[in-house]
């Protein structure tokens, strides 16, 4: 109960967090060079690529070649051009679609079946429940690389090569055992003279999940949709292996196989859509940070 | 009671439930139902191809065309094969310092972040964002950066005088592999700050109180109350980190696909090379196959990582 509690909250449960400590006992100096400083240098290491990515999506040409006239850290003249080519000029439009369609779908069918598997794990508590629980943790802990080469096989002989569909498919080998370990989590805390109440009033099982369970589940359920959904855009090896044509490519592998044309303007493009590609999730994130990192923390802490 | 039972209707008994009733409201025939999704997800697409994996990797399928069983002809292949070799020694030794790095930088941020500053919650937010963006897209800001001829980074030393010509930072071998690892750390970092935070946030401040009044010193107080209680933490932690860098293959296939000559090639990379672009699907998937023990011996450590959690929250509840 503690444990599971702790992570669905983690940042306001600590007492740490809210209580100043022993901070008041620094002097401004000392907290300047042990803190801030290197603080700020960290933060500047992580965010600088971004820095650059933005820039130089916005930079002229001329000025992103030739370095000794204008200082590259800064832009003179800015331009949409990169931009507007991006999303005008090549079928990048279409590849944001398929990462969404892919994404959506994926993580859809990945928040269902979790649901109804993390409820059957903790409450139904079935023979060989906690079995199940296991293999389901080692499922998260097989990665993508070994599993390509004979999955492009199953996806062959299905059909599906070349599909989008392919891929909502599969995702879900990536996502389920996550997000049935999360919910496994939030479920444990609903207390369970709930379902006895609403069982002695005649609901079934299936009732009781989608009346009560999930309305109260609903941070963890946001928490594994966001995560999922960020696994989703990410993904990669299997996009690569399984999508062949170029309308049908994912943002990652597109940016990755359809830029790459020895073009030294390339930059400017290249940059523009890794930019677009990377801003649906940032906005995503902001909007969701507390669930974001509930579900990062909650999933290793489990 | 008795008001109960005249209120029933005469005759009416209540009956046995019937076996379709029964079957209905057994659990174990409920959770079939349950978990039958999930199961059919990860059986179709995780479990059979896993062991279809191993099956390929003894036989010498092509893509295109069907394979026979050739026995551990593609392992003994691989085993005279030395760039087999250098991805191996080149996936060891990008797992060992990247995880190494990523956990001495991990937490040595976590401990800043833990502190008392303003703007606090923004700025945790913010430190997160470098594993929130795809892993190629970033990679390909790394690309751009470690140019040959455009580099920012050479620029600056430049400006700065200390080098005089552009560093080669992906087309020199040893350059090549500290780019890619220096780029797989600036990724990681913030998964591992973040979730270590969330376990310093569990340590009670008023044990570092009780400590200093005692007269401990600052890494008395790290060595002595924070690194115990992290332990289980550190040990999950670092165990997912070592898993999802060893199986790398995303930076390392948008930065340098494996070259220059071979030098940052790892086994997941070097397996798609023979798998899938060479076609040599039954090498491909015994390249695959032999990434199993490492990720193996990670598993059995996080196991060994959690018990003792358990253990440790067993006893202080």
């Amino acid at each position: 109960m503690t444990d599971t509690t702790l992570h669905a909250k983690a940042p306001t449960t600590a007492g740490s967090d809210e209580s100043e400590g022993m901070s008041y006992l620094e002097s401004l100096p000392r907290r300047l060079v042990t803190l801030y400083l290197p603080l700020f240098i960290i933060l500047v290491v992580l965010l600088f690529p971004f820095y650059w990515m933005g820039l130089t999506s916005i930079k002229p040409d001329e000025q992103l070649i030739d370095m000794e006239k204008y200082n590259p850290f800064w832009v003179v003249h800015p331009t949409f051009k990169h931009i507007s080519k991006l999303l005008f000029e090549t079928q990048y439009p279409r590849w944001l679609w398929n990462t969404m369609y892919v994404a959506v779908g994926a993580t859809t069918l990945s928040i269902f079946a979790s649901v109804l598997a993390a409820y059957a794990i903790v409450r139904l508590r079935f023979k060989g429940a906690d079995t199940v629980g296991v293999l389901i943790f080692f499922a998260y802990l097989v990665p993508p690389s070994i599993l390509f080469i004979p999955l492009a096989s199953v996806i062959q002989a299905y059909g599906l090569f070349d599909s989008p569909l392919s891929l909502i498919l599969v995702y879900p080998t990536l996502l389920i055992p996550f997000s049935t370990w999360l919910l496994m989590g939030y479920f444990k805390t609903i207390p369970f003279e709930l379902e006895e109440c609403a069982l002695i009033d005649g609901a079934s099982r299936w009732q009781i999940l989608v009346k009560i369970v999930v309305p109260l589940a609903v941070p963890g359920l946001i928490s594994a949709f966001i995560f999922s959904f960020t696994l989703c855009w990410n993904e990669f090896i299997y996009a690569l292996t399984f999508l062949q044509s170029t309308p049908n490519k994912t943002v990652p592998v597109a940016i990755v196989n359809e830029f790459v044309d020895g073009d030294i303007y390339k930059w400017g493009s290249l940059m523009a859509g890794a930019l677009v590609g990377s801003l649906p999730l940032v906005i995503l994130y902001a909007f969701f940070v507390e669930h974001y990192v509930s579900a990062m923390t909650g999933a290793v802490k489990e | 009671m008795s008001t109960i039972q005249t209120s029933l209707p005469r005759g009416v008994a209540i009956s046995e439930p019937s076996a379709w009733v029964r079957l209905k409201t057994n659990r174990n025939v409920i959770a079939l139902w349950f978990m039958l999704p999930a199961a059919a997800f990860l059986i179709l697409f995780l479990a059979y191809p896993l062991g279809l994996g191993v099956w390929m990797s003894f036989t010498d399928e092509k893509i295109g065309r069907s394979g026979v069983f050739v026995g551990v002809e593609n392992y003994e292949w691989l085993w005279d094969d030395s760039i087999f070799w250098l991805s191996v020694f080149n996936t060891l030794l990008y797992t060992i310092v990247a995880s190494a790095i990523k956990f001495a930088i991990g937490l040595y941020l976590a401990l800043l972040l833990n502190r008392h500053m303003p703007f606090k919650a923004m700025i945790r937010a913010i430190v997160l964002i470098p594993f929130i963006v795809p892993t190629v897209l970033s990679a390909i800001a790394f690309w751009w950066i470690y140019d040959s001829q455009f580099s920012i980074i050479s620029w600056s030393l430049i400006k700065l005088g200390l080098i005089t010509q552009n560093i080669n930072f992906l087309g020199d071998t040893s350059w090549a592999r500290a780019s890619v690892i220096i780029a797989n750390i600036w990724r990681g970092v913030p998964f591992v700050a973040i979730t270590l935070l969330a376990g310093l946030q569990t340590v009670s401040p008023s044990l570092y109180e009780a400590a200093t009044l005692d007269g401990a010193t600052s890494w008395q107080r790290f060595r002595f109350i924070t690194y115990p209680l992290l332990t289980p933490i550190i040990a999950v932690v670092m165990t997912f980190s070592v898993l999802f860098t060893f199986t790398d293959f995303q930076l390392i296939w948008a930065l340098t696909r494996g070259g220059p000559v071979n030098a940052t090639h790892l086994m997941a990379t070097l397996s798609y090379q023979r798998g899938i672009i060479s076609g040599r699907l039954g090498e491909g998937a015994a390249i695959a196959t032999a990434m199993i023990p490492f990720l193996a011996a990670a598993i059995a450590i996080s196991w060994f990582g959690m018990q003792r959690r358990k253990w440790q929250q067993g006893s202080d509840q």
